[in-house]
C-alpha cells in the first residue's frame, strides 16, 4: 500500500519525490508538519540552486538569469511601480468618510506588518490575507470594496509591502486543526495538476524555475509572494497576489477561482509559510 | 502649459528661420549665443517619425547616412525580457556630439527616439523602448556634423505591441 | 493630482545626473481594446529639460518609447540647489511641467 502511494506520488511530481526523500516525515501523509514541510521546501531550492543567495530567491526570475538580472537592475533605478507606490501612500493616509483610516484596522498602524500576512484567524476559522483584510477594513468603515486584482488594491499593498521591505516573512500556524487543515489544503492545491495543460503550480515553479517557458524565465516558488504586488511589463501595470493566482490558472488553461476563494487563501498561506525567513521585497517589477 | 513665455517663443521663431545660416558660424559664437541656438532648434521631427524604414527615417531626420563606429557603444539586452520595455542605452567617446537617435528596424516606424545634446550635456542616454519582434536596434550619434552608428540585435519573443 | 513627472537630479561635482519617469500611456495607435476598437495614438512627442535658463536636454519621442517612459542623461554646469524644469507635450496637446531641485 505504501509502495503504491509512493509510486503515485512520483507520477504527480518529481519534486514531491524529492521532498519525500529529503523529509521522511512527509511520506507519512497522515501527519501535517508545516515546519518540516517548510524546511524540505527551502532545502530543495537551496540544493537545486546552490549559487543563488538565499535572500535572492525573492527576486524571482532575476535570481536565475544574469542577463535578465541586469535588465531588472536597470529598471530598478527608477522602478515602474513608483507611481503605484506613491498613490498607495496617499490613499493609506487619506481618511474614510467616517474619519477613520486604514491605520485603524491594522496592528502598528499598518506599517511594517506585511510579513505577518496571511494569518490564520481563529475566530473565523479561516486564513485572512492582506488584500482581504484591506477590503474588510473598507467595508467596516462604510466604503465599497476594491477589485482584488489591481489598481487601488495593488497600490495599497505596494505601500504596505514597501514599509516592510527587508523584514523576514513571519507566518504563524497556530496549534489549531483548522489552521493545519488550511495549510494542508493550500499545499494540495499547489501540487494538484489541473486545466487543459495538466500543470500544477509546482510543475513550473518547483520543477522548472530558471527555465524558459517561451520567452519567460520561470520564477522559483520559494519567496514568490515576498515580492507582491508586482508591476508586470506583460500586464503594463500592477497586479496583486490575487491577480498572480488567477493568471497562473488561466495561463495553464485551468478555470481560475474567484479572487480570495478559500483555496487561494490557503495556497497563499502555504506559500508564505514555506518562505518564512526570506525578506519581503515587494513591491516588485517583473517581465 | 507654462513653459514658453512670449518673448522667448518669438526669439525662437526668428532664430529658427536663421538656423541654417547661423549654424555655419557657430564655432565663432560666444557661449551664450550657442545655447540660445540650441534652445531654438527644437522643432519636433514629425516627418522622420512617420517613415517606415530605418533608411528613410535616417534620411528624413539627418539628410545623410551614417557609418559604423566602434566609438559608439550601444548597450542592449540579447533577449528582451519583454518587448514592451527594453532598456537601451548608448555612450560615446566622440567629441562635439549634437544628437543621439535610436532606430528599431522592425518596428512599424523605425525612428523610436531622438535626443538633442546641447553643449555641456554628456553624450550618453539611457531609455526604454518597445520592439514589435526580434530586430536590429541602431543608435546614431551625430558628432561634428557627421553620423556614426552602432547596431545590435535584440531577440524579442513576446511582442511589445500587444500590451 | 500628483504630477505625472518624477525627477531625480543629483549633482556630483560638476556633473548632474538626471533620471525621469513619466506617467503616460504612450499608446501606439496599433492596439485594439477589449471591444475590438483601435485605441488612438496618444504619446509624448517632446520632453525638455531646462536649467539656469537653457535647455540641457531635449527628447523627441515617437510611439516606440515604452509606456511610462524613462530617460537618463547627465549634464555639466549645474550645482546642488539649482532648479531643473521638466516639461512634456503630447500629440493630443496635453502637457505637464514640474520643477525639481538638484540634490
Amino acid at each position: 500500500m505504501k509502495a503504491r502511494f509512493f509510486l503515485l506520488l512520483g507520477s504527480v511530481s518529481a519534486a514531491l519525490v524529492a521532498f519525500a526523500l529529503t523529509s521522511p516525515r512527509v511520506i507519512a501523509a497522515d501527519k501535517v508538519d508545516p515546519a518540516a514541510d517548510a524546511k524540505a521546501f527551502q532545502d530543495f531550492f537551496f540544493q537545486k540552486f546552490p549559487t543563488v543567495k538565499h535572500d535572492d530567491f525573492v527576486n524571482g526570475p532575476y535570481s536565475m538569469n544574469e542577463d535578465m538580472k541586469r535588465q531588472w537592475q536597470e529598471k530598478e533605478e527608477f522602478p515602474p511601480y513608483e507611481f503605484a507606490l506613491d498613490a498607495g501612500k496617499e490613499m493609506f493616509a487619506t481618511p474614510f468618510k467616517n474619519g477613520k483610516t486604514y491605520a485603524d484596522c491594522f496592528p502598528n498602524g499598518g506599517i511594517g506588518i506585511r510579513q505577518n500576512y496571511p494569518y490564520f484567524d481563529e475566530k473565523e476559522g479561516k486564513v485572512v490575507t492582506l488584500e482581504l483584510a484591506l477590503n474588510r477594513c473598507r467595508e467596516a468603515n462604510g466604503e465599497a470594496p476594491y477589485s482584488y486584482v489591481k489598481d487601488e488594491m495593488a497600490s495599497l499593498t505596494a505601500y504596505m509591502a514597501f514599509t516592510s521591505r527587508g523584514k523576514p516573512m513571519d507566518i504563524k500556524i497556530p496549534d489549531d486543526p483548522r489552521a493545519l487543515a488550511a495549510f494542508e489544503n493550500g499545499k494540495r492545491y499547489f501540487y494538484t495538476r489541473r486545466g487543459q495543460m495538466n500543470f500544477s503550480c509546482a510543475s513550473c515553479h518547483v520543477q522548472s524555475p530558471g527555465e524558459r517557458i517561451r520567452a519567460e524565465i520561470l520564477a522559483p516558488a520559494l519567496g514568490i509572494l515576498n515580492a507582491m504586488p508586482i508591476y508586470r511589463s506583460e500586464w503594463s501595470g500592477m497586479g496583486t497576489t490575487s491577480r498572480r493566482f488567477v493568471t497562473c490558472n488561466s495561463q495553464t488553461r485551468a478555470v481560475p477561482l474567484e479572487p480570495q476563494a478559500d483555496e487561494y487563501r490557503d495556497v497563499e498561506y502555504f506559500l508564505s509559510y514555506v518562505a518564512n525567513g526570506l525578506p519581503i521585497s515587494g513591491p516588485g517589477a517583473r517581465p | 502649459m507654462t513653459t514658453t513665455s512670449g518673448p522667448l517663443a518669438t526669439r525662437r521663431l526668428i532664430l529658427q528661420g536663421a538656423a541654417g545660416v547661423a549654424l555655419l558660424g557657430l564655432g565663432n559664437l560666444p557661449f551664450g549665443a550657442t545655447s540660445a541656438l540650441a534652445a531654438a532648434n527644437d522643432k519636433y521631427p514629425e516627418e522622420a517619425f512617420k517613415q517606415k524604414s530605418e533608411a528613410d527615417a535616417i534620411k528624413a531626420l539627418y539628410g545623410k547616412t551614417a557609418e559604423p563606429s566602434d566609438k559608439v557603444k550601444l548597450d542592449a539586452p540579447e533577449i528582451a525580457e519583454n518587448g514592451g520595455v527594453v532598456p537601451i542605452s548608448v555612450t560615446t567617446t566622440l567629441d562635439k556630439v549634437t544628437s543621439i537617435s535610436f532606430f528599431v528596424a522592425e518596428n512599424p516606424s523605425a525612428l523610436a527616439a531622438s535626443y538633442r545634446i546641447p553643449d555641456g550635456t554628456i553624450p550618453a542616454v539611457a531609455n526604454r523602448l518597445k520592439m514589435a519582434k526580434t530586430t536590429n536596434v541602431t543608435a546614431i550619434v551625430e558628432a561634428d556634423g557627421k553620423l556614426y552608428s552602432a547596431t545590435k540585435e535584440v531577440k524579442v519573443t513576446v511582442g511589445g505591441c500587444g500590451g | 493630482m500628483a504630477s505625472s513627472i518624477r525627477v531625480r537630479a543629483t549633482a556630483n561635482g560638476d556633473i548632474t545626473e538626471v533620471q525621469t519617469l513619466i506617467q503616460h500611456p504612450m499608446d501606439t495607435g496599433l492596439v485594439k481594446d477589449s471591444k475590438g476598437e483601435v485605441i488612438p495614438a496618444h504619446f509624448i512627442q517632446q520632453l525638455k529639460f531646462e536649467c539656469n535658463g537653457k535647455n540641457v536636454f531635449v527628447a523627441d519621442w515617437g510611439t516606440a518609447v515604452s509606456k511610462d517612459p524613462y530617460v537618463k542623461f547627465s549634464f555639466k554646469g549645474a550645482k546642488k540647489g539649482d532648479d531643473l524644469k521638466v516639461t512634456w507635450t503630447d500629440n493630443k496637446g496635453g502637457s505637464d511641467t514640474t520643477t525639481a531641485k538638484i540634490s
